[in-house]
């Protein structure tokens, strides 16, 4: 038999990864990128948002979050529930701010119903939502500098919001979940000697709004992390419809307070932080400076709230003072009403949205009458907010994440509904 | 008052712009779906640089039967407009905006993902609250508080919601019988 000799060509990895790059720049043919998932169980989450990344290196070249793990159908629910039985899951949105969002449900329901509120009630949920914010900002930051590594500031921000959750549970007498709006008013009037405790602690937060400015602002390692990292343009900012700080980082004047007030927030003196470049130090400052304004605003509404009912009096819309339902046959009747059959709303839409802490919560109502909302859409300002990490993440450091993600300041119960 | 880009669009868009729809100091207009692009275009070259809100709506039983709603808003003039549009169930296709703004691209995924209403040019049109392979529309009248069940596999297990006698559903309707809170069964 004769023999016969073939000569195999050797296989050059180098020769081949050179003729793959040439023929696709882009693609990855030689398997150089890295598929890594960030959460949806990582402290810098802050709740269950996943981040698929795509890696070179520790460069992050494509980032996709993906979404839902919290989704509970919030606005299937409220489909199916009267208006007033929907304002324990407001709680559950921002669940670091709840009563600012009891507060711009009740506002959104008083707007199709096409009635005003009074005095009394307007300037206690004013206060109620100005400590929120309080609350909720002492919380994004703490994380968020706990987050780059400096967890002191996380303790002296707790032990702020513990005093916050105090007066919360004396008026409301829940710490989290306070449902205290009805539609036309609010749960209860305030206790006795709350206005002082308030005052108290408002007077004195001043020095502590210092303390967390002296630990973070010009603090070196922090400044490293944060300065020109998530840079937002302002094109990008009025593309993705940013709200709240994360806009304002980016300087743009757009807060809901002054624009469109509610509840009488053009009596008050306060000014709007803005940044400047839109990077994650910037939105820091901004959520610093709002803690100042909001304390503005707190001292002055705490001198100023007005005697007077707490709701209005109007039987068949807003629930009448639990006292008179047990005395008085009309309100008795009224009561029974309003819980078994729901107020009685007009046909038509309304768009409401609240300055929230997180940015611009609104509510989309169409009704076709009766008790029960037809359609409730919830806009929740973290899910329009995440929607820039796709656009920002690219280019940064692994390590940057948690930065952009804690200047973010986003809360998955509300984003994912 | 008549609101300004009420007239500027029926100058750009002659005998296409019905009368705007006013309630509660908000202004509405019913508009064709295929001039969504065009309009919100033309509503941003007026300052409309805000797509504040995308929702939709499910007139279950009316034809056409479902409606896309877009809020609109100019920061410098401070004013709200709102688009609306019908979208009929045999032809459940409507221009994407994203194009013009990122913010739909979200919005437009949720829409898809609790209607079913599919947007044509979306670049990346996938469900995003529920899971991949989910089988229903979940905001659809239709679609009952319970849940459905599903069997396919291990994609998309479901079952309904496991209260006892529940839940309890108010409904609106006439008779205050009718409108009590009460446990309804989806008719299976």
């Amino acid at each position: 038999m004769p023999s016969s000799t073939v000569t195999f060509e050797s296989p050059d990895a180098l020769v081949r990864a050179r003729q793959a790059v040439a023929a696709d720049a882009n693609a990855d043919q030689i398997g150089e990128k890295l598929i890594l998932n960030l959460g949806p169980s990582h402290p810098s989450t802050h709740g269950v948002l996943q981040i698929i990344l795509e890696l070179d290196g520790e460069i992050i070249t494509k980032a996709t979050p993906e979404l839902g793990y919290l989704h509970r159908g919030d606005e299937k629910i409220a489909e199916n529930m009267q208006y007033n039985q929907f304002i324990p899951y407001t709680d559950r949105l921002d669940y670091l701010a709840p009563l600012s969002n009891n507060v711009a449900y009740a506002l959104a329901v008083e707007k199709l119903l096409g009635v005003k509120t009074t005095p009394r009630c307007e300037a206690i949920r004013l206060i109620c939502c100005e400590l929120a914010r309080l609350s909720a900002h002492l919380l994004g930051m703490g994380v968020y500098a706990m987050d780059c590594g400096a967890i002191t500031v996380f303790m002296y921000t707790f032990t702020e919001r513990e005093t916050i959750y105090n007066l919360i549970e004396a008026l409301t007498g829940a710490r989290f979940t306070t449902s205290y709006t009805r539609i036309g008013g609010v749960a209860r009037d305030l206790p006795e000697g709350w206005i002082s405790a308030a005052r108290n602690f408002v007077e004195g937060f001043g020095s502590k709004i210092d303390e967390i400015d002296n630990l973070l602002t010009r603090n070196r390692i922090f400044i490293d992390r944060t300065k020109d990292i998530g840079v937002i343009t302002k094109e990008d900012a009025y593309s993705f419809a940013l709200t709240g700080p994360n806009l304002r980082g980016s300087g743009i004047d757009y807060d809901l307070r002054k624009r469109e007030p509610y509840l009488g927030y053009e009596q008050y003196d306060f000014d709007i932080p803005l940044g400047t470049v839109g990077d994650c130090y910037d939105r820091y400052l901004v959520r610093l400076e709002e803690l100042r304004q909001s304390r503005r605003i707190l001292l002055q509404a705490l001198e100023r709230v007005p005697s007077g009912p707490i709701s209005i009096p109007d039987g068949k819309n807003v629930l009448p003072p639990k006292a008179t339902v047990l005395t008085k046959m009309e309100e008795l009747i009224h009561q029974f009403m309003i819980v078994t059959e729901g107020i009685d709303a007009p046909v038509g839409e309304v768009y409401f949205a609240a300055e929230n802490p997180k940015g611009a919560l609104g509510f989309y109502i169409h009704s076709k009458g009766g008790g029960v909302p037809y359609r409730l859409k919830i806009r929740a300002p973290s899910f329009v907010n995440l929607a820039v990490l796709p656009k920002i993440l690219p280019g940064h450091m692994m390590s940057d994440i948690v930065a952009v993600l804690g200047s973010l300041d986003f809360v998955m119960g509300e984003c994912d509904r | 008052m008549a609101h300004p880009a009420v007239l500027s669009l029926n100058e750009a868009f002659p005998g296409k712009i019905g009368a705007p729809i006013e309630f509660r100091g908000e202004t509405a207009l019913a508009v064709d779906k295929t001039l969504l692009p065009a309009l919100a275009a033309h509503l941003r070259g007026l300052g409309y640089r805000f797509l504040l809100d995308v929702s939709s709506l499910d007139h279950f039983g009316e034809e056409p039967r479902f409606e896309m709603v877009y809020e609109f808003y100019n920061l410098e003039a401070n004013l709200h407009l709102r688009l609306k549009s019908r979208v009929s169930e045999d032809d459940l296709q409507v221009p994407t905006l994203t194009g013009l703004y990122r913010t739909a691209d979200w919005h437009e995924r949720e829409v898809y993902d609790m209607m079913g209403i599919v947007f044509t040019g979306h670049p990346d049109l996938r469900r995003i609250l529920m899971w991949e392979g989910y089988p229903y529309f979940p905001l659809r009248k239709d679609f009952p508080l319970e849940g459905k069940t599903s069997d396919e596999g291990a994609t998309a297990f479901s079952r309904p919601a496991p209260l006892e006698g529940g839940p309890f559903v108010t409904a609106p309707a006439v008779l205050s019988q009718e409108r009590e809170p009460r446990a309804r069964p989806p008719a299976l």
